[in-house]
């Protein structure tokens, strides 16, 4: 008897989607049989639009690539320009980095957690995680004077110190999430409908993960420990020995599902408070800025000839900035590459054969951000209509291109 | 059965439309006290009590949009024959110490056919509009339909044949028979636990009857958008949204007529009108309770379960425990 499938989209709009993007189920019965991803309904074309500023300017639109990653991105932009420009960054500058990015981390992965529980129809447990949330929003009010776009970076340093007097404070949000946390890990990890719900659904094999090159939690639950913290360590981290956390730190085995993932994510949660407090008491006095004078800054830059990388380990894994600087006001590319687009791939594996009541908890499951990761989409301006370009297409691009240029 | 006045036949149709006015607003006023105390226990200030009410007026004025796709006659059909069958339970239910309107004409068993009106309704409707989502939808709420019968039937019959193997001379299946001689009374120690797994079991069988979580996959709203109802806007909608709340009254009276039919009136040595009203108040309050323990309180404090898990669970936990329930009641009247 043949199969016969149905085919159901997903997308661009759907309650179980946050953000924009389309997919197509090929469904049999309840099972999925095949899926088709068709990103690219959020591109903003921002990459463009920073080409057309000076590079301070670009820290502010950075950050306004994502709303959740809005010190993710900066970081890494920074740590891109700075790197091509050669300048040094002060120490402290470096450790109040640390501490803005781990309480954006803490603030991620429990604003994750409550999506994570509205798309398994587990609502209580979305109100009372995204209030315990606003205690982190709140402290990073007090510390940046924003709740969302920090607006606390700046190429060289930071723009804002943490004195003595707001310490207190941030521990004060340290002991708050330490006395919640067995509640949160009482309520994800033991609670039997969501084991239910979690458990051997969206596996990712170790193989998979490598394969289609997943980073952040969506690879470490997975069991592959990579952590750019542990790997390259940067800023601050360098000091503070930070491991990368696979789910069998706590269970003793990896099986690479959507349980596991929440484990990660959970154990992410107190290593970032642990991260928090080591800076606290290691950090140094000084500067917290290189050059302080922005129209100094500037013309540094303008004169400033190369390409710089930065890195750095969002919430949702790896993001990458590159910047090419050529003498001139604005950059000559820069390009940013958000965690999700690597882990986009990873949907599939997860997705085939699995419920479509699986679906939004799966897509969920590797905390995508598809503002940050909608780059290109080729659009062809006589007919309008969209177009993909494949892996063939690509290469026969590069091709042509390498013949315009070498003569 | 003998000849009826034409007096009769008028008390009854007076009788059936106050009924079903009463058991609406009843429902809807339910509905939000219900959607109130969910947003209390999740930390929300939640909607006013009477969002419902607005919620209805608000869908009545509303374009009623038929896809294209759909099959209109049928579409439009189906939230008429689910209220309409869902007002018709209500008729032979007792209301505290008032004897059912139909009372008679039907006894228990058919209020099992007629629950099942409304899911096929559902069912319908959802196929005729043309969706896959409401597809998908239709076709759950059926396997759902297929999995919660055998617990509920097992529970309902159990009591039925208690009450004949008590009072052989009395119609057993009766709701009125049923309401005048509660279970509890009639069984030893054995009995007393399997009458409690039988509650266990209807309560169990509640929500999925309703389509509330842990059990509503066939709406589900973050997989299939509404399942069901994705297509049903304006009238249509709205009278979905009475069937939701008249079904709610429905399944909690069951709940209430089957395993606490007590009435306080006698109690408090009222008599005449005034007993009626308070155990009218009081049956009110008993439907509320079983409301909040049945529905609020579990939808609160529980994930979605996917189909297959709903089948599961139904088929064998619950319908395990509503056998294991009649296999104690059996006994016990066998043994005494």
């Amino acid at each position: 008897m043949s199969k016969e499938t149905y085919s159901i989209p997903i997308g661009p709009v759907h309650p179980s989607l946050k953000e924009p993007v389309t997919f197509n189920f090929e469904i049999y019965g309840e099972h999925i049989e095949n899926v088709n991803l068709a990103p690219g309904d959020n591109h903003r074309g921002i990459e463009f639009m920073g080409m057309q500023r000076n590079l301070i300017q670009i820290i502010y639109l950075a950050e306004r690539i994502c709303g959740i990653c809005s010190a993710s991105h900066p970081f890494a932009f920074c740590r891109a320009v700075e790197n091509a420009a050669g300048i040094e960054i002060p120490e402290r500058a470096q450790y109040i980095r640390v501490i803005i990015a781990e309480l954006e981390r803490i603030h991620s992965h429990i604003l994750w957690a409550g999506v994570a529980a509205h798309e398994l129809g587990f609502d209580s447990v979305l109100y009372l995680s995204w209030r315990a949330r606003e205690e982190v929003l709140d402290l990073l009010e007090y510390l940046t004077g924003n709740r969302i776009n920090y607006g606390i970076f700046m190429v060289g340093g930071v723009r804002r110190d943490i004195s003595e007097e707001q310490i207190p404070r941030i521990r004060k949000t340290l002991g708050y999430y330490k006395d919640i946390y067995s509640k949160i890990e009482d309520i994800f990890l033991n609670d039997p409908t969501i084991a239910l719900r979690t458990k051997n659904v969206g596996v990712l094999t170790k193989e998979d993960a490598l394969n289609f090159c997943a980073v952040g939690p969506t690879a470490r639950a997975s069991g592959v420990k990579k952590d750019i913290r542990q790997d390259q360590p940067y800023s601050a981290y360098a000091d503070l020995e930070v491991k990368a956390i696979t789910p069998d730190v706590l269970t003793g085995v990896v099986n690479g599902d959507v349980y596991d993932r929440i484990i990660v994510r959970l154990l992410e949660l107190v290593q970032s408070i642990q991260i928090i407090e080591q800076c606290l008491e290691n950090m140094p006095a000084g500067e917290i800025i290189a050059e302080k004078k922005l129209v100094k800054l500037l013309n540094q830059l303008k004169k400033a000839k190369g390409e710089g990388i930065g890195r750095h380990e969002a919430p949702r894994g790896e993001c990458i900035h590159y910047v090419k600087l050529n003498e001139s006001e604005f950059p000559e590319v820069w390009k940013a590459r958000a965690p999700t687009y690597n882990n986009l791939m990873s949907w599939v594996p997860m997705l085939l054969g699995q419920q479509i009541a699986d679906i939004p908890i799966v897509i969920a499951s590797i905390d995508p951000c598809i503002a940050c990761m909608d780059r290109v989409t080729i659009l062809n301006k006589d007919n309008g209509q969209k177009k993909v370009l494949t892996k063939k297409d690509l290469h026969e691009l590069s091709v042509q291109k390498t013949r315009r240029i070498t003569p | 059965m003998t000849s009826i006045s034409l007096f009769e036949i008028l008390v009854k149709i007076i009788g059936a439309i106050v009924i079903a006015f009463l058991g609406i607003v009843i429902g809807l006023f339910y509905k939000g006290i219900d959607r109130k105390l969910a947003a209390r226990m999740q930390a929300r200030v939640g909607p006013p009590i009477r969002q419902p009410f607005l919620d209805f007026f608000k869908l009545m004025i509303k374009e009623n949009i038929v896809p294209e796709n759909a099959v209109p006659w049928i579409f439009n059909g189906a939230p008429i024959m689910t209220l309409v069958s869902s007002i018709t339970i209500l008729l032979y239910l007792p209301v505290g110490n008032i004897p059912p309107i139909l009372s008679g004409y039907g006894d228990i068993v058919l209020i099992i056919y007629l629950l099942t009106l409304p899911a096929i309704g559902m069912v319908v409707g959802g196929f005729a509009s043309g969706s896959p989502y409401a597809n998908i939808g239709a076709q759950r709420e059926m396997v759902m339909m297929m999995s919660y019968e055998l617990p509920l039937v097992t529970a309902v019959i159990a009591l039925g044949w208690k009450l004949s193997q008590v009072y052989p001379q009395l119609n057993v299946f009766s709701l009125v028979a049923i309401n005048a001689n509660p279970i509890w009374g009639l069984v030893g120690p054995l009995g007393f636990i399997g009458a409690i797994l039988l509650f266990i079991t209807l309560a169990a069988v509640t929500p999925g009857e309703l389509s509330k979580i842990p059990f509503d996959a066939p709406e589900a709203e973050t997989e299939l958008a509404g399942g069901i109802l994705v297509e049903y806007s304006g009238r249509n909608l709205a009278l979905f949204g009475l069937t939701d709340a008249v079904k709610t009254i429905v399944m909690t009276s069951l709940t209430v007529a089957l395993f606490f039919p007590y009435g306080i009136s006698h109690l408090l040595a009222f008599n005449g009108a005034f007993a009626l009203i308070v155990d009218t108040l009081f049956f009110l309050v008993k439907i509320f309770l079983v409301m909040f323990f049945e529905v609020t309180f579990i939808r609160v404090a529980v994930a979605r379960l996917k189909i297959d898990q709903v089948s599961f669970a139904y088929w064998i936990p619950v319908s395990i425990i509503g056998l294991l329930g009649l296999m104690l009641i059996v006994l016990d009247t066998i043994i005494v």
